[in-house]
């Protein structure tokens, strides 16, 4: 009995550090997101603003007038949500493409026979392992030869090839978890294969589905080296290259407010997916590494 | 369905024709995505391999002349490049070990943990789908000297006042950049772990507890043991990952304080000074470096590769 109760003071204790582990760095770029310019340029070690103000979020967003009377700069608010709508556009296109040909891939992994399967997954382990900074060069020399080079297709074509191995793992997880006598039953009522593939399993198949373009999603969404490797102007700038080059106009004083303002808004996205999602991203993390 | 359906679906009475058909159709689905991966993967490493034998930068692109292996040569012959590999394990070493360990401790409290399940996955995912680049600046401007909070509240430690300027040495910003390494992918592991955790059957747990096995001897006789194919491939993939630490690098050090990492080294040859020959065999030597150390994890832990391929 007394063991028990240690095991459930211990787990107590450790659900609340947990808490404040994950989500203290996450309060704190919401608090610095509302402190003033002069109050971080003249420094702020205190956890809560002083004066809280919207001054921020004004500027990143580009909207209203700041509290001081003058107008937001408007080429802040402009990179930032262009760089916004290419992050949103090259992640979704990225993960749209690369779990449609991870779904036909796991398909033929987790129910076909055929030569070379054991090759492929060999190749989607070496993927996952590949160190991407080894591409910048060879790739940034071919995507200027292509005129890929600062273009949405010159980063969805990597974050594809990137994404494509833990989604072919998550799927063919998921497939193995389907139903068969379902597929062999539509193949007895005079089905092909493909038909049986079409009509029977992508129903039974698209919770899994989903959980990899969460995943692969996730992976474009904060993918960093190619994306600062293989752009150059806003015009195909994602937004972690975009924060990572925003110093403001004085470089030994950054701009801590707009930085955590900018940080919080793609945030956002981020914790709504995780609200909604949370179990699916879980089984799909854990079901590609760890047969269960 | 019918009790009567065969639930491997390997039929064994298969016509050679059907056979044959069926393999066609594999080849053709695993086809698009095995193109996709290749095509920005193995054609640039070969680029890379025959860039690396050139003295070739991108501003004097006529000036391009073969050298054989004098960027190797150069590459390793140079005290940074060995700096670089230097930190970028240590680096590896400690935030695995750290992680391992915390991500144990994670694992264990959501296993054991009945209420509020749904909050505790929540908060945990949230480091796991923020953009590094967002951790890095949460972190860079919690050790800020001017803004951070670390100093004020933690002045009371030995070594910490209100001045410690962290990422104005070398240690104290190592420190810094592996804080928000591990905060960011600690998750991660702590998943793995919780999967490898819950197929540990609670009836050995039992057993072991009523022949009087402490709290202490479970863990380590039962419980680790049983999980150690989860762990292996949890630490072959974090090991890989953190083997790549980049994006915290360049944000909060810039690879100042000679916080840089291999990864870093690589890309600065390649886009800040266009040296695509020297930065070329950088790629290949890192390249090498992972394969060798995919190699080494496998070989040393005995990591069952057919388990992280996902055949089960």
């Amino acid at each position: 009995m007394q063991s028990d109760t240690k095991t459930k003071a211990g787990t107590a204790v450790g659900f609340v550090l947990i808490l404040v582990w994950c989500l203290l760095p996450v309060a704190w770029i919401i608090s610095l997101s509302f402190k003033g310019a002069a109050e971080t340029a003249a420094g702020s070690p205190q956890f809560l603003p002083k004066d809280p103000t919207l001054d921020n979020y004004k500027t990143v967003l580009g909207v209203g007038n700041l509290s001081s009377g003058d107008a937001p700069d408007p080429a802040v608010s402009d990179d930032f949500l262009r760089a916004l709508l290419n992050s949103f556009g090259i992640a979704l296109v990225a993960t749209l493409l690369s779990v449609v040909f991870a779904t036909l891939a796991a398909y033929a992994i987790a129910r076909l026979e055929f030569r070379g399967k054991r090759l492929v997954l060999s190749i989607a382990l070496a993927i996952a392992m590949f160190p991407v900074v080894s591409l910048v060069g060879p790739l940034f020399d071919m995507w200027r030869t292509f005129h890929l080079f600062n273009t949405w297709p010159g980063l969805i074509i990597p974050y594809m090839t990137f994404t494509l191995p833990l989604a072919i793992w998550t799927l063919t997880a998921f497939f193995r978890e389907i139903p068969w006598e379902m597929e062999q039953a539509a193949q007895v009522d005079g089905a092909t294969s493909w038909q049986a593939f079409r009509k029977v399993i992508v129903p039974l198949a698209a919770p899994g589905v989903f959980t990899a373009a969460i995943l692969t999603f996730f992976f474009a969404w904060n993918e960093f080296v190619l994306a600062i490797s293989l752009t150059s102007t806003t015009g195909s700038r994602t937004v972690p290259a975009q924060l990572s080059f925003f110093v403001g106009p004085d470089p030994f004083n950054p701009p801590y407010g707009q930085l955590a303002t900018a940080s919080v808004v793609v945030t956002v996205p981020i914790i709504v997916i995780v609200l909604l999602f949370q179990r699916k991203i879980v089984a799909g993390l854990t079901s590609g590494a760890v047969k269960g | 369905m019918s009790a009567t359906a065969v639930p491997t679906g390997k039929t064994t009475a298969r016509t050679s024709d059907r056979a044959a058909g069926e393999n066609r159709l594999g080849l053709k689905l695993v086809a698009p995505a095995v193109v996709v991966m290749l095509i920005v993967t193995a054609w640039p490493m070969i680029q890379a391999l025959y860039l690396s034998l050139f003295q070739y930068r991108l501003t004097a692109p006529d000036e391009k002349e073969f050298v054989g292996l004098a960027n190797y040569a150069s590459v390793l012959g140079d005290s940074l490049f060995w700096q670089d590999t230097f930190n970028t394990l240590l680096i590896m070493v400690v935030t695995v070990a750290v992680e391992l360990v915390i991500g144990f401790v994670f694992a264990m409290v959501m296993h054991r943990v009945i209420f509020a399940r749904g909050v505790i996955r929540t908060a945990i995912l949230i480091p796991y789908g923020i953009i590094t680049v967002v951790s890095a600046f949460a972190w860079q401007f919690t050790f800020s000297l001017s803004n951070g909070w670390v100093n004020s509240w933690f002045a009371w430690l030995p070594g910490i006042s209100s001045d410690t300027n962290w990422f104005g040495d070398h240690w104290p910003a190592m420190f810094a950049i592996m804080v928000s390494e591990i905060w960011k992918t600690t998750p991660f592991m702590s998943l793995l772990l919780l999967a490898g955790l819950s197929q540990v059957s609670e009836d050995m747990i039992e057993a072991a507890k009523v022949d009087g096995a402490t709290w202490w001897q479970r863990l380590w006789k039962v419980i680790l043991p049983n999980m150690r194919a989860a762990i292996m491939v949890a630490v072959l993939f974090r090991a890989l990952d953190a083997f790549r630490i980049f994006d915290n690098i360049f944000v909060m050090t810039r690879g100042a304080q000679d916080t840089e990492s291999s990864s870093f080294l690589t890309y600065r040859q390649v886009i800040e000074q266009f040296q695509l020959g020297l930065g070329s065999a950088l790629s290949v030597l890192l390249f090498l470096s992972v394969l060798l150390l995919a190699f080494s994890i496998v070989k040393l832990f005995r990591v069952d590769l057919a388990q992280a391929r996902g055949e089960g």
